[in-house]
């Protein structure tokens, strides 16, 4: 029978790998002091970004970049914007 | 106002941190906005900004700087009777900045303000990270487990905690959210946290 399929989501990247592989890969991220979410039973996991990298980006004052889509699915991203001010609300539904 | 001051070079962007577009569909909708209005069901700018309740307004300048962090604002007293803050007084800020009218703050000034996310704080990201993932792939009960894991370790996260109950089949605005809140605001804590002046 072939081995199971592990499933990594890494920085938003989603990987498969063997079983045996992705707990040996999410062991490791979280050995190097990376937030990791495992669930052996879904056979699933997702390594997050530290505290450290986050809080050093913010500190900086430099607007970290992103892309997001639009409700036609069109990415956009901060830096297109470079060059206006730009009042970013972040809001919701819930 | 906001048509007005785009001749000022100014743009707003909106970001719904909503479980699927169809949840934010509505209020973009409604808006009829001329300027981008974002989705974003993975809480990206969450993990990015630090973002643990909405609304959450930053404002980031021509060099791509931000020049106020995180802060709480609504566009209308709408729900002034419920968080004491008034519309008014961001938009006559915003207004000033815009057109150049203000001076910016220093910048040890705006540090002071932001709050930096902590280890508890990202391994909480990572844990809604796979709850999000396994509810977009069928697995609710799974999902659900790792968001309410998330909600313990980030307790003040309200984008988890709340962000998180349509997808566990709970009403954000129902009995279980005014519990949530209830208890929290009893332990004496802000559930909204605008900047000092």
């Amino acid at each position: 029978m072939a081995e199971p399929k592990f499933t990594i989501v890494d920085r938003g990247r989603v990987v498969e790998l063997g079983e045996r592989e992705g707990v040996e890969l999410a062991k490791r991220a979280e050995s190097a002091g990376r937030p990791v979410a495992v669930d052996l039973d879904e056979r699933a996991a997702y390594l997050g970004v530290t505290a450290r990298e986050r809080a050093a980006a913010l500190a900086s004052l430099e607007a970290p970049d992103f892309t997001l889509p639009d409700l036609e699915g069109r990415p956009h991203s901060l830096v297109q914007h470079r060059g206006r001010k730009v009042l970013l609300v972040a809001y919701a539904s819930w | 106002m906001y048509d007005e001051l785009r001749a000022h070079g100014f743009t707003v962007m909106t970001v719904a941190i909503d479980r699927t577009a169809e949840d934010a569909r509505p209020w973009i909708e409604a808006a009829r906005p001329t300027h981008p209005s974002l989705i974003d069901t993975g809480h990206v700018l969450a993990d990015l900004y630090n973002l643990v309740n909405v609304p959450t307004i930053l404002w980031i300048d021509e060099r791509g700087r931000i020049v106020r962090p995180n802060d709480v604002a609504f566009g209308t007293d709408t729900f002034k009777h419920i968080t004491g803050l008034e519309a008014a007084k961001h938009l006559a800020a915003l207004r000033a900045w815009v057109r150049g009218e203000a001076t910016a703050l220093p910048e040890a000034r705006i540090r002071a303000l932001q709050s930096l996310p902590t280890d508890e704080d990202q391994r909480a990201r990572a844990e809604f990270g796979l709850g999000e993932w396994l509810y977009t792939n069928g697995r609710t009960e799974a999902a659900a487990r790792h968001f309410e894991r998330a909600g313990e370790l980030a307790p003040h996260d309200f984008t988890i905690r709340r962000g998180t109950m349509p997808m566990r089949g709970v009403d954000p605005m129902g009995p279980k959210f005014r519990e949530m809140l209830g208890a929290w605001v009893q332990a004496g804590n802000p559930y909204y946290r605008p900047l000092a002046e």
